[in-house]
């Protein structure tokens, strides 16, 4: 166990201070009115497709649909050459080796949940071992999930040492931590939940598993953008968002961006320190841009169906 | 005294009745100069959100039972029926045609539901076939919908011809969007109203409104619109839909017809909208 106290991490303000719930929905609400067109909305849809980790967590799956959505994510739309790679594959741990096979020498990383994905409800040691093992297999990245049952009865020195133990068993890879706000039942405890996971370590603050409804929303993702901001004036030290789950048409996405452009600046508009977990939103974006290049509304029957 | 609410006919999508998002509208006069009321006129972008509805309602209108889009085919001329003489009065104002006329073609129309409602169940029988195979299987061939089907309204008739053109495609399991003839939006916006007060589900019939000229390249060209059904059209608004919508192979209806014919229906209407797939079947012994 760490020795660590989060007490003497925290400032005071970031547990005790509540969040303005309906002043964050209604800022969330106003990024999508924002009006982008044309040129500006063919940059925000390549930058968009090169945060995604494109995602497949099915009990279905296998190598074959690994392989094939790690040849769409390094090529996304062998149409259109000129598309940039996505941010990284997100796969269970075991078909880490088969995306990382894949994916060797593209430039788009291996991402793998671990950690017991999505409930955790496994002893700690059994979640650690399988983030050894993922990282081993040669994932690049760890999504873990927060312990919600130590954080809902307040036992947030627990999360916090968890999270800390597993960021200590990923070594070299970066760490996403993951909130599941679906179930942290209001927006102070995501605060609360973002400022302990940025605490112990994390390199992201993740929404959601994708697997709990509401999963990814525009004000949640607010109050963790604003907590990254608190952070980084804190600590100097940038930590980046994941918003994942229900993300499905690039207007969403471009919404997103625009949060993230007013809430934290041009900086974090980079797959370093923003990415979107997504699995349908990526043909969408590529039916868009068709529609751009060829005048032509487009047709689902027409891309890949993954 | 008191002021006469006067109609905004809506676009009919995914079965509400919507605004067009552009905000356009066009001011309806009868022939003799009196305020009908305003039309919404559909927009690129209400085309757009039209050809999603039609498709997300396409798989279910074609998994219910033939027998059961029988029922609801019958039921469009039901409610046609009970709203006849109201119908043929807006016809009757926005066409300038007799009032007389106006009942006839309601008339006619019904029937045309009666038709194209008894159809759907004996569909399979008729066109489906057992085929002779060389070995110990069963080939058959059955129709199937073709998917989404855009039909720009014959412009020569307010209800009859776009009626005609609409029931052979939604009686197999497709779904449409309407182009309404440009002399004829109200009419076009109040067979909506019928549509959704007889079962039909909302998307598997789309109705836009306003001008067919600006909407017609979009809808040619749109990669997820499988057919196109015209009538009566102008020859280079046929051109443009043969050219445009070559590029997904669009099946295209075309011709001259007078569809107030009592026997303007046939079932190589219905055929025109259908695929056929043919499934071999090992015989057990």
């Amino acid at each position: 166990m760490s020795s660590l106290s989060l007490a003497s991490l925290l400032s005071p303000g970031a547990f005790d201070r509540p969040v303005d719930q309906v002043g964050a929905n209604e800022r969330a609400a106003k990024f999508t009115k924002r009006s982008i067109k044309t040129e500006a909305k063919h940059q925000g849809l390549l930058m968009a497709i090169s945060m995604i980790d494109l995602t497949t967590l099915e009990g279905k799956d296998s190598p074959g649909k690994v392989r094939q959505l790690c040849t769409k994510g390094i090529q996304p739309d062998p149409e259109d050459l000129s598309l940039p790679h996505v941010g990284a594959i997100c796969v269970y741990p075991s078909m880490v080796r088969t995306a990382a096979s894949a994916l060797e020498g593209s430039g788009v990383n291996v991402a793998s949940v671990a950690t017991a994905f999505p409930s955790g409800q496994l002893a700690l040691s059994e979640r650690l071992k399988e983030v050894e093992q993922a990282v081993s297999d040669g994932a690049d990245e760890i999504d873990m999930v927060i312990n919600r049952g130590a954080f809902l009865s307040g036992r947030y020195q627990e999360v916090f040492e968890e999270i800390v133990e597993v960021k200590k068993a990923c070594g070299p890879a970066h760490l996403k931590v993951i909130l599941e706000t679906g179930e942290l039942e209001s927006y102070d405890n995501v605060r609360r939940a973002s400022h302990i996971g940025m605490m112990a370590g994390a390199d992201f603050i993740k929404t959601s598993t994708g697997k709990v409804s509401p999963a990814a929303t525009m004000p949640v993702t607010l109050v963790m953008l604003e907590a990254i901001r608190e952070h980084y004036l804190e600590t100097g030290r940038k930590i980046g968002m994941k918003p994942a789950g229900g993300i499905r048409t690039s207007k969403q996405a471009l919404h997103y961006l625009v949060m993230v452009k007013e809430t934290l600046g041009d900086d974090w508009l980079t797959p370093d320190l923003f990415r979107i977990g997504a699995s349908s939103l990526l043909n969408d974006i590529l039916m868009q841009l068709a529609k751009q290049r060829t005048g032509a509304y487009q047709s689902a029957d027409y891309f890949s169906n993954d | 005294m008191r002021l006469n609410v006067i109609k905004t006919y809506k676009l009919y999508v995914g079965g509400k009745f919507i605004r067009s998002e552009s905000g356009y509208t066009i001011e309806r006069h009868s022939k003799d100069g009196e305020f009908l009321g305003h039309a919404c006129k559909g927009s690129r972008k209400d085309l757009r959100d039209a050809v999603k509805a039609a498709r997300s309602a396409q798989a279910g209108w074609a998994g219910k039972t033939a027998y059961n889009r029988g029922q609801i085919l019958y039921r469009i001329g039901e409610m046609l029926e009970a709203r006849s003489e109201e119908f043929a009065e807006l016809m009757h104002a926005e066409s300038g045609a007799s009032l007389e006329e106006c009942l006839k073609e309601v008339e006619t129309a019904v029937d045309r539901c009666v038709y194209y409602a008894g159809w759907t169940d004996k569909l399979d029988s008729v066109i489906g076939t057992v085929n002779p195979v060389a070995g110990p299987f069963f080939g058959f061939s059955v129709p199937e919908p073709t998917g989404v089907v855009g039909i720009v309204a014959d412009p020569s008739t307010a209800l009859i011809g776009m009626l005609s053109q609409v029931l052979p495609v939604i009686s197999t399991g497709n779904t449409c969007v309407v182009l309404p003839a440009d002399d004829y939006p109200l009419t076009a916006s109040e067979f909506g109203e019928i549509l959704s007060t007889s079962d039909v589900p909302g998307g598997v019939v789309n109705i836009l409104g306003g001008v067919q000229e600006p909407l017609n390249p979009h809808l040619a060209k749109h990669m997820d619109v499988n057919a196109i059904s015209l009538s009566n059209a102008a020859a280079d608004t046929e051109d443009l839909y043969v050219s445009e919508g070559a590029e997904n192979l669009k099946r295209i209806r075309s011709g001259e017809a007078d569809w107030m014919q009592p026997d303007a229906h046939s079932l190589s209407e219905i055929q025109k909208f259908v695929e056929t797939k043919s499934v071999w079947h090992p015989v057990e012994a």
